[in-house]
């Protein structure tokens, strides 16, 4: 282990959020952001495990091309119902309302969010339309693909979709008041010396990710609730026999559901911009370029839905302007994989595990989002539209890259959070399977798909065996690499060794405080009179520069 | 044939050879990048791995110059992308006019395929090589997806109104035709066999079929089972327009626009009549909507087609003076 310098001889603050008060209630009646942070952590690991669980049926089915486990009806649910667990309530609250409600205020030195109530109301939210939605999952599955195409999902669904639509459009309400939340407690509640560009990317990232949850999620919401009155009540918004367009429901659900796949990997972007510099022991390279760019995704994010709808017959012109539009929101992306690779130059870089996991998402998402310029592409999107390429680049972005940072995250934070270290190398091995194992399972996808192999497919023909069993194989490595974190962070809550404040040590204000932080979080609101990511003049971190005044040729400022 | 591992189906219509070009390209580009991408992070990581235990990394904050750059050259090379995959898709988008038109009806979980003839076929499609195809797509129930990897074309087939798609295929053979829309249970059985056959070939098994129903036949009885004819007089003479000579035509609508009488045109205004009332008429006509099968509107819709080369009435034919400029 690269020992980190200050570990032996830490002891745990005497009290913390954590044993402030005890029992029950303290639980569920609390309005502490470090507390609802954990509840959340602890939801969202459970719908994790239930998507996993269908995911891992769905890979074993695929095997054979007959299909080896179940029926068309069930393996028609499993996928569905793999989606709308991981999405709603997996990756989309899994980053903001885990990791951003318990750091953003710690980072930019506030108490707690701007409407603790609120906070803890939002959580209640996502339970019940959780509760909606696992009623859905035992009562009939769900059998209309998480994108509740029409006139399928609101006439000839046989399967519980009504309280599923419910579930999602409750569990909007979470999603628009803890963006709600992030906004009002980021503009008025930083600390002293907090301006807007000595804020920590992630509070940046949060910041664009909040935007989406406000303007974006009532979009969802309203169409999802108007599929649940066509199918109750027969009135006509999308059913063309009833003088509807099925058409409409695209534009709708796509107006939301793209802008939430940066609401996915905005912040992840946000966990590696910390992690990155942290670990390379340097400023972050093109800070305001990386913050501008988020809020640039954010904002293009929002017109380039129609890029799922070339081939429904859309106007070759609307096709032209969103293949068009598309391409632009890629150029962000782009400079933020530049800049956190330029970082790395000339730094001090260490091999602890979350840099393996910000190195590991860097090289997964790169993949992602370059495969996102085929998509974009009208002329090849004819052929590779809903098929498996689909399924391998939407899961290298969401899986490689979202999950990649949530999970690197929380092992960045975890010091922080429990005040204890995990185990370094188990940890390490760990981050590697995980990158093997998705490689494998997806990148054969992208061959797949474009052999010609589409999307929701129970059976296929022969001639895709040998890439299916590729991905199933890869699939058995990736469990492995989720199930190991989840046992030794277990594990290490209890006998991990003590972290100290600030083990690594890193920059950002949430490290001056005890691990894990007391309720209020600072004994004094701090004050802060520093550059973001700054090593070398922060006294407090009592590093030393290795090459000290080496004149800098030129260029390196 | 390729080799036991194919990573491309096989090249079979017109569109195959852009679509790879056009994937080679974003390829190379695409790794080019990854590439540098990679092996800058492997070579930093490994070079400026950390010494000593409180070693930090030399400050700099960014360059202009570099974020300019690669703001600039991206955005170009996505540019060219753009260009080129814009004028295959228009290119797909915008069928030649001298097509052979076979009519393909998606329904749960099955394809009806109609060839000019009238000659019908299940979850099969014969179609000549070196003829452009166009396929003119229904669907009785939900959005489906007809799509042919080896000719590397795909549309959606969506409820309520027609899309087209058009290929031309370049080498006999018989390839996989697949829904690609999710569509309910059985989607991944809704599939079947395109086979292309040598035009005489094709000659041949189109009229070595027997015992299938005309559909303009069909759709003449209809015609005057569902009371068309008591309004629709050929002599221009009754409450509705004559329909000679109608199709393909420009319509005057009453209010002052005109519209080309396609199929489209035809199944809305069977289907919705009052959406688009000829000039000088009254909306008088109820809709057929639910009333009519797809495949039966296909066989009104041939029927009105068949009535092109009938005398058109000098008055009370409902067609635009655009016509008579021509």
């Amino acid at each position: 282990m690269s020992a980190p310098p200050t570990s032996p001889g830490h002891q745990l603050p005497r009290e913390h959020y954590l044993n402030s008060t005890y029992g029950i209630r303290s639980w569920l009646l609390t309005t502490d952001h470090k507390r609802i942070a954990l509840l959340y952590l602890v939801s969202v690991t459970f719908f994790f495990f239930i998507g996993g669980l269908f995911a891992t049926m769905i890979r074993i089915h695929l095997l054979t091309p007959t299909g080896y486990l179940v029926t068309p009806e069930t393996y028609n649910r499993l996928f569905t119902m793999h989606g709308v667990a991981m999405i709603f309530f997996f990756l989309i609250p899994s980053i903001p309302a885990v990791l951003g409600n318990f750091l953003i205020p710690l980072m930019i030195g506030a108490k707690d969010l701007a409407f603790p109530k609120i906070n803890l109301l939002s959580w209640y939210i996502y339970l019940v339309g959780g509760c909606f939605v696992l009623y859905s999952f035992s009562t009939g599955g769900l059998d209309t693909g998480w994108t509740f195409y029409t006139p399928l999902s609101s006439v000839y669904s046989n399967s519980a979709v009504t309280p599923a639509v419910i579930g999602i459009f409750i569990n909007g309400f979470s999603s628009i008041l803890t963006g709600l939340n992030f906004v009002v407690t980021i503009h008025t509640m930083r600390a002293p010396g907090l301006t807007w560009f000595r804020m920590p990317l992630f509070v940046w990232a949060h910041y664009a990710t909040s935007i989406i949850f406000i303007l974006g999620t009532p979009v969802i919401a309203i169409s999802l609730l108007l599929v649940g009155l066509e199918r109750m009540f027969h009135l006509g918004f999308f059913n063309p026999a009833l003088g509807g367009d099925p058409i409409l429901f695209q534009h709708l659900f796509w107006f939301y559901s793209h802008p939430a796949v940066y609401i996915m990997i905005l912040p992840a972007m946000g966990v590696i911009s910390e992690i990155v510099p942290t670990f390379a022991r340097k400023p972050i390279f093109g800070y305001s370029f990386i913050a501008g760019s988020s809020i640039a995704i954010a904002v293009i994010g929002f017109f380039v839905w129609a890029h799922h709808m070339f081939l429904t017959g859309e106007s070759t012109y609307a096709a032209l302007a969103f293949s068009l539009l598309s391409y632009l929101v890629a150029i962000p992306s782009a400079v933020k994989v530049f800049n956190w690779t330029s970082t790395l130059y000339k730094g001090s870089i260490s091999y602890d595990t979350p840099m393996l996991y910000a190195l590991g998402f860097i090289g997964l998402f790169l993949i992602g989002g370059l495969t996102g310029l085929f998509l974009a592409c009208l002329g090849l999107d004819i052929h590779i539209h809903d098929t498996y390429f689909v399924v391998a680049h939407f899961h290298y972005i969401m899986v490689g890259g979202a999950v990649m940072g949530y999970v690197g995250g929380l092992h960045f934070w975890w010091p922080k959070i429990t005040g204890r270290l995990y185990p370094e190398f188990m940890a390490r091995t760990a981050a590697v399977i995980l990158f093997l194992g998705f490689n494998l399972t997806f990148f054969p996808q992208f061959i797949l798909g474009y052999l010609g192999m589409p999307r929701r497919y129970h059976t296929y023909p022969p001639e895709f065996q040998v890439f299916n069993v590729m991905s199933t194989a890869g699939a058995s490595i990736l469990a492995l690499g989720y199930l190991l974190p989840m046992i030794y962070l277990t594990w290490s809550m209890r006998y991990g060794k003590v972290a100290g404040p600030n083990p690594w040590p890193a920059t950002g204000l949430e490290w001056k405080t005890p691990s894990p932080p007391i309720t209020e979080n600072f004994p004094v609101t701090p004050e802060v009179d520093w550059e973001p990511y700054d090593f070398a003049h922060r006294p407090d971190i009592s590093l030393t520069p290795s090459t000290p005044s080496l004149a800098p040729a030129h260029g390196d400022d | 044939m390729q080799s036991q591992l194919p990573i491309y189906p096989e090249q079979a219509s017109n569109f195959a050879p852009h679509v790879d070009a056009l994937m080679f390209f974003i390829t190379a580009v695409c790794v080019f990048f990854a590439v540098a991408v990679t092996i800058a992070i492997i070579v930093c990581f490994f070079k400026y791995h950390r010494k000593s235990a409180s070693e930090i990394g030399v400050s700099f904050h960014g360059d202009s110059r570099l974020e300019t750059a690669w703001i600039v050259v991206p955005l170009l090379l996505a540019m060219v992308m753009f260009a080129w995959g814009a004028i295959v898709y228009v290119n797909y988008r915008r069928t030649p006019s001298d097509t052979l038109d076979i009519y393909v009806i998606g329904k749960q979980w099955m394809w009806k395929a109609q060839q000019p003839t009238g000659l019908r076929e299940i979850n099969e499609l014969h179609v000549p090589v070196g003829r452009n195809v166009k396929l003119i797509l229904a669907s009785e129930d939900v959005i489906h997806d007809f799509y042919v990897p080896a000719f590397r074309v795909k549309m959606d087939v969506v409820p309520g109104h027609y899309n087209t798609m058009w290929f031309r295929p370049t080498k006999v053979g018989r390839y996989h035709f697949f829904c690609s829309q999710y569509c309910g249970t059985n989607h991944a059985v809704m599939g079947g066999w395109v086979t292309v056959m040598e035009p005489a070939e094709y000659a041949a098994w189109l009229s070595g079929s027997t015992g299938e129903a005309n559909p303009v036949a069909e759709g003449e009885k209809l015609f005057a089972e569902k009371a068309c004819n008591t309004c629709h007089f050929g002599s221009g003479l009754g409450r509705a327009p004559s329909l000679n000579g109608v199709y393909g035509a420009k319509v005057l609508l009453a209010d002052g626009s005109t519209v080309t009488a396609d199929d489209a045109y035809i199944r809305e205004s069977i289907l919705q009549p009052s959406a688009k009332i000829v000039a000088g008429y009254q909306p008088l006509m109820p809709t057929f909507q639910g009333q009519l099968t797809e495949e039966q509107i296909l066989a009104l819709t041939a029927y009105v087609k068949s009535l092109e080369s009938q005398p058109v009435p000098a008055k009370g034919a409902g067609i635009g003076p655009s016509k008579g400029a021509k």
